[in-house]
């Protein structure tokens, strides 16, 4: 039996690969100065969903919300395999902390048919792991968390091995259910040559419009907008329109979407300045060492 | 969600597993208590499990003025669904001003669904918590909120989290960035049991097999740390750490390169992805100190780096710094350490 997935992805700052260009002089982040990601154990939520439709038979459709340029990761997603791909894009999602955002996500995860929805275990920007179990709420589904193997999927059912910590659980439930995955899970697969080919130029509307407009091709507005239906539609005849939902079509309501909608604020951003308060030098030699182990003893660390 | 309330108590998710409560809750009461008392309200523990009435007195010895019951047999293994509808109700009902929960596997597997389920704000994984004032840029005043405060970005920032008006104020805290509290035997608090309603479908989930191993080593309770980062250079040359870390009696540790790199296991790696250790001496050796690293030592009492690059990071956070080779710099050490008189002056300064 052939298994519907959904893949909930991001596109993040790379936040190994920091320097001292990428943080503002008061201490916030400048996003534009690091290079942006697909998400790593999105990677692997991605994979557990091809090697489902490897072995069963089915579809997979990869979601991203984000700014325009987000849709890289969907472009990157259609190269390894995904069938379909969306970009929710919307400026009333700014500011959206995991509450809002896994309700805008559940709001487009409602518009398609799915068996197995798919989340990483946690985005390395913010680290929280909270949007996964949110959706799964929001979805009235059940969620098996930080999954580090796939064991089953059998007719209507479940397999999977997660990880407790000092541990694994191995568990069984029921279709639908929602997991989160883990790096251990897998090896996510590279794009596939003949996939790039194909979906190199594929875009969102958005990023048509985007293109238009550098290329100055229109004369005004409502011919910038009949330019850019019609490439949709050259597009979408070739199967290579990512699609793109705001938050009308996805008829959400405002009042739980960005900024409003989120009840987590930032009330201060410090960058880490970590300092000893006191420290000295000690001399790599037998007395200097010994020195040093005597005042620690002295001090009562060493008891 | 429920609306700011100033009277409401402040709660902690009294974890347990077997009937064995996790460390987490318990370090969390300490603070828990402190907050409470600033707000001048007082700190609950919220115990849902089968049988595990005989945990309530440990947490009232460990600061809980109250002990909120939730017993039911379909409570005995943790599931996400059953235990997130029993605390979403107990929120409702009994409208805290802050919930707060370890972040174990279990607290970042529950909270989130209950903030969902509540539509409350969460913070995860806060490595400190304080109560503050906030303005908003609209000019409102909010007094006594809870500061969430968590390292974000790979741990380059530190975030200040508040929820000013979709209360409770929830967040989950790392394990080991609070001390355990003493407990006090004497102390007397309220158990109080709720009603607990469920059925079996709030268990969607069927657990076939469970293994859990102790860890290896408990790095939160070393009073000494020996830590070798990738700047050891072997497995083979990682003895040098163990050699130390043993005629010190200490606990070896590592970074997490020293980890991917397979000179020691999992269960020793310091740091944000690792433990979070606040020993009274703290030995870096061969450790460059990346942010993720320093995050998960820093508030060790002394810290000695022991480095062949004068410009490493974890110098800056050093109390002793040697500048050497710590091929010759860590024999040494053990050297003047199984020198004659070394035991008795560390005997003499215990006593």
């Amino acid at each position: 039996m052939a298994y519907n997935c959904v893949v909930l992805v991001k596109q993040v700052p790379d936040t190994k690969r920091i320097t001292g260009k990428a943080m503002n002089d008061d201490g916030t982040v400048n996003r534009s100065a690091l290079p942006a990601i697909f998400n790593p154990e999105d990677l692997n939520a991605l994979e557990m969903a091809l090697d489902i439709k490897d072995k069963f038979g089915g579809t997979v459709t990869v979601i991203t919300m984000g700014l325009p340029a987000a849709a890289a990761i969907l472009r990157d997603a259609l190269y390894r395999g995904a069938d379909d791909a969306i970009l929710i894009t919307d400026a009333r999602c700014a500011a959206s902390d995991t509450l809002a955002t896994s309700y805008i996500l559940s709001c487009a995860v409602k518009q398609l048919k799915y068996d197995v929805v798919l989340c990483g275990r946690q985005a390395i920007d913010g680290d929280t792991a909270q949007v996964g179990p949110q959706l799964a709420e929001k979805l009235g589904l059940p969620q098996i968390t930080y999954v580090e193997k796939l064991i089953e999927l059998k007719d209507r059912t479940i397999t999977a091995q997660r990880n407790i910590g000092n541990g694994w659980q191995k568990i069984k439930a029921a279709l639908p259910v929602l997991l989160t995955v883990t790096a251990d899970a897998n090896e996510p697969r590279v794009a596939a040559a003949k996939k790039m080919m194909k979906f190199k130029s594929a875009l969102a509307s958005c990023e048509i419009e985007q293109q238009l407009k550098t290329q100055n091709l229109a004369a005004n507005p409502d011919e910038l907008k009949s330019l850019a239906s019609r490439k949709s539609a050259e597009l979408e005849q070739k199967g290579i329109l990512i699609k793109q939902w705001n938050l009308d079509f996805l008829k959400a309501d405002l009042t739980w979407c960005g900024r409003t909608g989120s009840p987590t604020k930032v009330h201060r951003i410090q960058s880490v300045v970590l300092a000893a308060k006191e420290s000295k030098s000690v001399e790599p030699t037998d007395t200097g060492l010994t020195d040093m182990l005597h005042e620690l003893i002295e001090d009562k660390i060493i008891a | 969600m429920i609306p700011v309330n100033r009277k409401g108590e402040v709660w902690v998710f009294a974890e347990q597993h077997s009937g064995r409560l996790e460390d987490a809750p318990l370090e969390l009461m300490s603070r828990a208590r402190r907050l409470a008392d600033i707000l001048n309200v007082q700190m609950a523990a919220v115990l849902p499990g089968d049988n595990v009435k005989t945990l309530a007195s440990k947490l009232i010895h460990c600061g809980a003025d109250k002990v909120y019951l939730a017993e039911h047999p379909l409570l005995e293994r943790y599931q996400a669904n059953s235990y997130a509808k029993v605390i979403s109700r107990l929120i409702h009902k009994h409208k805290p001003q802050i919930v707060l929960y370890g972040a174990t596997a279990t607290g970042r597997d529950l909270a989130p669904r209950i903030a969902s389920a509540t539509k409350a704000g969460l913070t995860a994984d806060c490595t400190d918590l304080q109560i503050g004032d906030h303005e908003t840029t609209d000019g409102d005043f909010h007094k006594n909120l809870l500061f969430q405060i968590r390292p974000a970005f790979g741990g380059n920032i530190i975030a200040t989290i508040i929820n000013y008006d979709r209360w409770p104020q929830m967040a989950t805290v790392r394990e080991g960035v609070m001390p355990m509290p003493t407990p006090d035997t004497k102390r007397k608090g309220q158990v109080i049991t709720e009603k607990v309603q469920l059925s079996n479908q709030d268990l969607p989930l069927e657990i076939l097999e469970e293994h859990t191993r102790p860890k290896k080593v408990d790095l939160k309770a070393a009073r000494l740390i020996v830590a070798g980062g990738a700047g050891v250079g072997s497995k083979e040359n990682f003895r040098l750490v163990w050699d130390l870390a043993n005629c010190l009696g200490a606990a070896p540790a590592a970074t997490r390169a020293a980890v991917d790199l397979g000179f020691i296991d999992h269960d020793h790696q310091v740091g944000q992805t690792g433990t979070t250790v606040r020993p009274s001496l703290y030995i870096a050796v061969g450790i460059s100190g990346a942010i993720q690293h320093q995050a998960g030592m820093n508030q060790s009492q002394k810290i000695v780096a022991i480095n062949n690059d004068p410009q490493a990071s974890i110098f800056d956070v050093a109390h002793y710094k040697i500048v050497g080779d710590l091929n010759v710099v860590v024999p040494k050490m053990i050297k003047a350490i199984k020198e004659k008189g070394f035991k008795e002056l560390t005997a003499a300064a215990g006593k």
